[in-house]
């Protein structure tokens, strides 16, 4: 086991990746000599050289469009969009084609590539340094969403992502890349999709987040636990394919939920998480279900931290399900 | 067989044809006239039960049918292509199936990928040939990728992006002509400059002279070729496919054709499109072009031609019987494919 921090656990799992397996690149901008901006490829282009580690022309639609040819030619590529909120002029490679091609051919051309992207507020970037667009994404058909929220999952996920033969996003939450650290197993080990983590047990109501609203959902559980209510938090990790039987489990069990993402709410994630709970949970329930997200509003600089989900957001919503019924 | 006297003529003597396309040029010029034969068999054969109501769209290829065999003949089988709309006849000169090919217009039970696309959009991977979008130019960056691959393994191929003219307006050829350039990738990005997307003329889609012109802000190499030639476009192909397979980079080449046809099934020229461009066209017919100079050369006669109809005819009728006799693909065949069959749980 090793301490790192969420970046570490990245640049980690990328270096472990390319070291085992020689088709795995790494392409995007200033990914090369710079290390990234956030400095998840530091070391790489020093220990793996510029043909596989490549800083590419400013062209997202070009990164995810050379990804995509890289891979029908066997190649497994990681490619970095610098920040999620610079995903469009991608979004008709990735939506048009790299979510179809294994579909539209019948199996002749599978896309093994993975797409890392930081994602989210709360580190001052605005409208365009902040989105946390993920249900775009997992709308469509033929993408994994993955949205880590610890080390040891940025970096065993990744690994599973890496592995993975269809296209994979892989969203980093950049406002813990360092603000939580923890053990990492040491080697090749894997978490896989599809399988969500209780990151706090409890019975009275659950809370699923993903991604950087772990830390406080699990802040605002410990705080109800003050108050004699005893909240379950699960940690989604893949979006697509999603834990469902997990989910149902958990509320099978409190009857309550409370869904927190930073994303907008109209049609956000949460919306969806909702919608399975009325479908197949609803007998369990014993309040209606409350959501926590962002407004409905792009994403404003100033006032980012009334625009984020935080404990005591998430306290309020919990507290009005429990005594709801 | 043909009125040809206001077809344009192709000039060549043997002499200048063993220059430009090798000492074997009869056979090579007989082999892409047997192919176009198909092509133009298929064209009308498919438009006809396009409008019977046997087949859903067609995308027909005649006056663009020497720039795919022209493709055809200049590669080999590790080459990739990547095609837009009218390049099928690369596929089917490469070596994939008709039958196979018919199955996919069908979109029935044996078509490869399960009948989930329009017709003429086919997937050839034993023959390199990639499956195509409907989505303008996303091919081109895909296949600079490829060719990267093919670079930094050392790989002797190189890899044929096919797009429009109106694709020169969209991202991915900027995207990708750039990247192309950067990487001196071993890649030829080939338009077909058919004067028209669908209803728009070429000198609405771009204030440049030329498409190829654009080449030179990239850093590549770009020719303009006369794609009704298919001497010419045979032999400039050659020498861009070489320049790639010699680690020399990219090459922009553009192929001035005449789209002697509707865009598609669904359109209807006649709104917006003056009649004398279609009286120019049948002057530089590819198809017609060079079966006067296999005329003139002696390599074909009325009953070659006949027969080589014929063959073409009979390939084509068979190809039908057997596709349009097989099933619909089944319902199973709904959800499979979207991920690899162990890619985590299936959908509840």
């Amino acid at each position: 086991m090793t301490e790192l921090t969420i970046v570490q656990a990245i640049n980690r799992g990328l270096a472990d990746a390319m070291r085992a397996d020689p088709d795995v690149l790494v392409l995007g901008e200033d990914v090369g000599v710079n290390g990234g901006v956030f400095r998840a490829t530091e070391g790489l282009f020093k220990e793996f050289g510029g043909d596989r580690v490549i800083d590419t022309p400013l062209s997202e639609t070009g990164i995810v469009g050379a990804a995509i040819g890289m891979a029908l030619y066997g190649l497994k590529p990681v490619a970095e969009i610098q920040f999620l909120d610079f995903i469009y002029p991608a979004f008709d490679q990735i939506v048009s084609e790299l979510a179809k091609f294994r579909y539209r051919s019948g199996g002749q051309y599978p896309c093994h590539v993975v797409i890392r992207s930081p994602y989210g507020g709360g580190i001052k970037g605005g409208l365009y340094h902040s989105q946390s667009s993920e249900a775009y994404f997992a709308h469509t058909a033929g993408l994994k969403v993955v949205i880590p929220s610890t080390p040891a999952d940025a970096k065993g996920l990744l690994a599973t992502a890496i592995a993975d033969p269809d296209p994979v996003l892989f969203l980093e939450p950049k406002r813990i890349y360092r603000a939580v650290s923890g053990e990492v197993p040491d080697g090749d080990q894997r978490v896989p999709f599809g399988e969500a983590r209780i990151a706090r047990e409890g019975a009275d109501l659950t809370i699923f987040a993903y991604g950087a609203m772990i830390p406080p959902s699990v802040q605002a559980a410990e705080t109800l636990a003050a108050s004699g209510t005893n909240a379950e938090v699960v940690d989604l990790r893949t979006l697509v394919p999603l834990d469902e039987k997990a989910v149902l489990a958990s509320v099978e069990k409190t009857g309550r939920a409370v869904i927190v993402h930073e994303a907008p709410r109209f049609c956000g994630f949460g919306a969806e998480l909702a919608a399975i709970l009325a479908e197949k949970a609803f007998f369990s329930l014993k309040a209606p279900i409350q959501r926590v997200t962002g407004y409905d509003t792009p994403f404003p600089y100033a006032l980012e931290n009334a625009y984020l989900p935080n404990a005591e957001r998430i306290v309020h919503a919990a507290k009005a399900v429990v005594a709801a019924g | 067989m043909t009125d040809g006297a206001d077809v344009v003529p192709l000039e060549y003597a043997p002499d200048d044809l063993v220059a430009l396309l090798g000492p074997d040029w009869s056979t090579t010029l007989t082999n892409a006239f047997r192919w176009m034969t198909l092509a133009r068999v298929l064209d009308g054969r498919m438009l006809a039960l396009q409008r019977q109501g046997r087949i859903g769209f067609y995308g027909p290829a005649t006056g663009q049918e020497a720039v795919s065999v022209g493709a055809a003949l200049s590669v080999g089988p590790t080459d990739w292509v990547f095609p837009g709309l009218r390049e099928q006849l690369v596929a089917l000169a490469r070596g994939h199936s008709l039958t196979t090919y018919l199955h996919h217009l069908f979109a029935d039970d044996l078509d490869p990928a399960r009948g989930r696309q329009m017709p003429c959009h086919p997937s050839a991977r034993e023959v390199r040939y990639v499956s195509m979008s409907s989505v303008i130019g996303t091919q081109i960056t895909q296949a600079v990728g490829l060719a990267y691959g093919l670079k930094v393994r050392h790989d002797p191929s190189v890899a044929l992006a096919f797009f429009g003219d109106g694709a020169t307006s969209a991202n991915d050829f900027h995207a990708g002509a750039n990247l192309a350039a950067v990487w001196q990738a071993p890649v030829v990005l080939c338009c077909t400059n058919n004067q028209w997307a669908i209803s728009v003329p070429v000198d609405r889609q771009t204030a440049s002279a030329t498409l190829a012109g654009k080449s030179v802000a990239y850093g590549l190499p770009g020719e303009r070729v006369d794609g009704t030639d298919v001497v010419a476009v045979t032999s400039r192909m050659r020498a861009a496919v070489a320049r790639a397979r010699a680690g020399e980079g990219p090459t922009l080449l553009e192929f001035v054709v005449f789209r002697m046809t509707p865009h598609s099934s669904s359109d209807d020229p006649t709104r917006y499109q003056a009649p004398d461009f279609l009286q120019r066209a049948r002057q530089r017919d590819p198809y017609l072009r060079l079966e006067l100079l296999l005329r003139r050369l002696d390599l074909a006669d009325d009953a070659k031609l006949a027969a080589w109809r014929e063959e073409s005819d009979v390939a084509v009728r068979a190809a039908i019987e057997v596709a349009e006799h097989t099933p619909p693909p089944s319902p199973d065949s709904l959800e499979t494919d979207v991920f690899a069959p162990s890619g985590g749980p299936a959908p509840s």
